[in-house]
């Protein structure tokens, strides 16, 4: 097969053709903006959806798992907007800030927006900036993966989100819980563009709720952060949905900055959940860790690019999958050390445990070194639950099930703690206890 | 209180035969220790006693207070009043000892239909066991056996015994890497659990842990069979004389 040809299209791929005529004149942009747009599908008509001869989509053939694509989530009814809110259950009552987006689009009303900005944070809708001078600007993004196709449906499609700006010095008290919901089923575009100034502190949740029917979600967060501020994203991925969770990081970190992620994923059909951190000044550190779970037929794929493009920065990458029936995990991680990015520290680990035979696990940490002072390590293992642990624990009266329990939460915690958030810690572990007894 | 008949018993893999008819009744009240070379099988018969399903039983049966030991889970065993205080206890990392404590303890009361321990009477009993046994509530507070030296680990195994309060307690080797300290601290924890209501089988190498466990009862046990029974001054006799005069005399 000529790879440049292009492709004779699918019918989720056709839909998204039809979908892009019919909403282009309601999708929000400048006239640049619309240059990007129509070009990012021109890539989806002449690609297709990312599928597995495609390097980064080998394990995540999208393209063969969606079979038809819904059209956009229509604007939410506020009431209806409320209820799922208050329905929904993401970090329980942990004390923060929200900021919603429902159905695709920024909902000011049910924001936090005064206390935010009593804090130094900014919030403003992306469907307006998109119109304005700047918006190209936010869809192109700096680096990702070469063309990431998801990254091209996401600037294809984008309906709305948020600009999020934190000022120089700002050190936000509490979570600030991006909050992604529907109230009808229909594919959610999101973008949300999140600057943190010189010095600033901020902690973000990433959540997903409410209407977990048909509809992919496909959500970009570009974070940048200023030299000597800390981020710490905690994203949650959960729900049995059957439509794909397409979700992407960009992170640009400045000099001495620090930008700490986890991704947790319980439950969902089909998850990709990938990141995309550029160092660009010195001294700064990256620490992103995963923790997975997936059962059924599921999918659950990390992929992670680190690019140390100048020297002195360390990063860490710590992931834990757990698998069960016939599902797929998959861990993509490269760290990307360019010639002259002297003493840059990357160590990187993935770990799986199969609780079934059929469960299957591709792990591949890649290192692309071109300096020579440099301290890197990768490992990756995948193995099922040690019988004489289990025996040991069951030989003290703990019944299998429960046994099993305490094994996987001490296999997955070791990422959960290292993360080191501790106002969210035991709301994941609970979680896996959750997923443990009902996936 | 145990009744175990004509065991015969291989390993599943490769089915070696380990156990080759064994015969031994151990009555409430009683302690009973069994000696013998290394590889003779005692391990096996208390993996077998625990109920780990590496070994296959292929003859004989195993009564425990008149039920069928054989049908029984290993936490089912374990709440029926098994314990076995391992030759080596492993590591479990990520699991918080006080976490495993608790957890044990409540799944053994929920199988026997009693109430869960509220957490002032388990912290209670806890301390008041950790003390008697010299184990420190830094130990506690970390993961289970996680980097404990080869006595902390029989000391916590002893600790985890008298907390759990078994009807039958099965100690395989638990003085092996003890010094004469703690020997006497582990020994004294067994002994305040002796009782009219409880029976142990201790195996062990050395005379020296039934100078302070003192036996009712004393058998070798050799090549999977028990060759010989008498009462502790056979274990006087075999240290004297070592394993060859009566493992001869009983080929
Ligand atoms: N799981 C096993 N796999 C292979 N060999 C085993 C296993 N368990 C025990 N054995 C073998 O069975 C024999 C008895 O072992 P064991 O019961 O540990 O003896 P003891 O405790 O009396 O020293 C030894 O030869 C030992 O190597
Ligand atoms: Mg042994």
């Amino acid at each position: 097969m000529n790879a440049n040809a292009p492709i004779r299209n699918t019918q989720a791929e056709s839909d998204l053709i039809d979908r892009y005529d019919a909403a282009k004149s309601a999708l929000a942009g400048s006239v640049a903006v619309s240059a990007l747009r129509d070009s990012a599908l021109g890539q989806i008509k002449d690609k297709g959806l990312p599928h597995r001869r495609v390097e980064e989509y080998k394990y995540s053939d999208l393209r063969a798992f969606m079979k038809s694509a819904a059209p956009l989530a229509t604007a939410a009814d506020s009431a209806a907007v409320k209820g799922v809110l208050e329905a929904s259950e993401t970090f329980g009552d942990l004390d923060r800030f929200k900021i919603v987006v429902a159905n695709g689009s920024f909902v000011a009303e049910l924001s936090d927006i005064d206390a935010l900005a009593a804090e130094g944070v900014s919030v403003s809708n992306l469907a307006d900036a998109l119109s304005g001078d700047e918006g190209a600007q936010l869809l192109k993004s700096p680096k990702t993966g070469p063309n990431d196709g998801l990254v091209a449906l996401n600037t294809a499609f984008v309906q709305g989100g948020v600009v999020v700006t934190v000022a120089d010095g700002a050190e936000v008290s509490k979570p600030l819980e991006l909050v992604q919901l529907a109230t009808a089923t229909g594919a959610q575009v999101v973008r949300n563009k999140i600057t943190v100034g010189k010095s600033a502190k901020l902690r973000v949740l990433e959540s997903f709720s409410g209407d977990t029917g048909y509809g992919e979600i496909n959500t970009v967060f570009d974070y940048d952060v200023a030299d000597n501020a800390h981020v710490a994203a905690t994203r949650l991925i959960t729900g049995k949905t059957e439509s794909a969770r397409l979700l992407t990081t960009i992170a640009t970190l400045g000099a001495e900055a620090e930008f700490k992620s986890l991704g947790f994923i319980a439950g969902p059909q089909f998850v990709r959940n990938q990141q995309f951190i550029n160092f660009t000044g010195e001294n700064s550190e990256a620490k992103i860790y995963g923790v997975s779970m997936a059962g059924g037929r599921d999918l659950a794929d990390q992929t992670l690019i680190v690019d140390h493009a100048v020297p002195h920065c360390n990063s860490r990458e710590f992931f834990k999958t757990v698998l069960d029936g016939e599902a797929r995990g998959v861990y993509q991680g490269r760290i990307n050390v360019a010639p002259h990015a002297q003493k840059t520290d990357g160590e990187m680990m993935t770990q799986a445990l199969l609780l079934s035979e059929t469960a299957e696990m591709a792990n591949k940490p890649e290192l692309e070194i071109f300096a020579d002072d440099v301290l890197c390590a990768h490992g990756a293992t995948s193995g099922q639950i040690d019988e004489d642990l289990l025996f040991y624990l069951r030989a003290r009266g703990i019944p299998e099930d429960e046994a099993t329990t305490l094994l996987v939460l001490a296999f997955l915690s070791e990422a959960i703690e290292e993360y080191g958030e501790d106002d969210v810690t035991e709301g994941l572990e609970q979680r896996v206890r959750d997923w443990l007894a009902g996936h | 209180m145990l009744e175990i008949k004509n065991l015969h018993a291989r390993i599943a893999e490769d089915e070696t035969e380990i156990l080759r008819g064994i015969d031994l009744t151990v009555n409430a009240g009683e302690v009973h220790a069994i000696m013998g070379p290394n590889g003779s099988g005692k391990s096996t018969l208390s993996y077998i006693l625990a109920g780990k399903d590496d070994y296959e039983v292929t003859e004989g049966e195993i009564l425990f207070n008149g039920e069928n030991m054989l049908d029984m889970e290993p936490d089912e065993r374990a709440a029926a009043g098994m314990f076995l205080a391992f030759q080596y206890p492993i590591e479990i990392p990520g699991v918080a000892t006080m976490e495993f404590l608790k957890t044990a303890m409540n799944a053994q009361r929920k199988a026997r239909g009693e109430d869960t321990l509220s957490i002032p009477d388990f912290m209670k009993r806890v301390k008041e066991a950790a003390a008697h046994l010299n184990v420190s509530m830094d130990m506690l507070k970390r993961p289970l056996n996680v980097g404990f030296s080869g006595g902390e680990k029989k000391r916590a195994e002893i600790l985890q015994m008298s907390l759990l309060e078994p009807k039958l307690c099965v100690l395989d080797e638990t003085d092996s890497g003890l010094d004469i300290d703690a020997l006497r601290i582990v020994s004294d924890g067994v002994n305040k659990l002796r009782g009219p209501d409880r029976a142990m089988v201790v195996i062990t190498h050395y005379q020296r842990l039934l100078d302070h466990i003192v036996p009712d009862v004393v058998h070798v046990l050799s090549k999977g069979k028990i060759v010989k029974t008498g009462d502790k001054d056979l274990a006087l006799e075999l240290e004297k004389n070592g394993y060859a005069d009566i493992i001869n005399a009983a080929a």
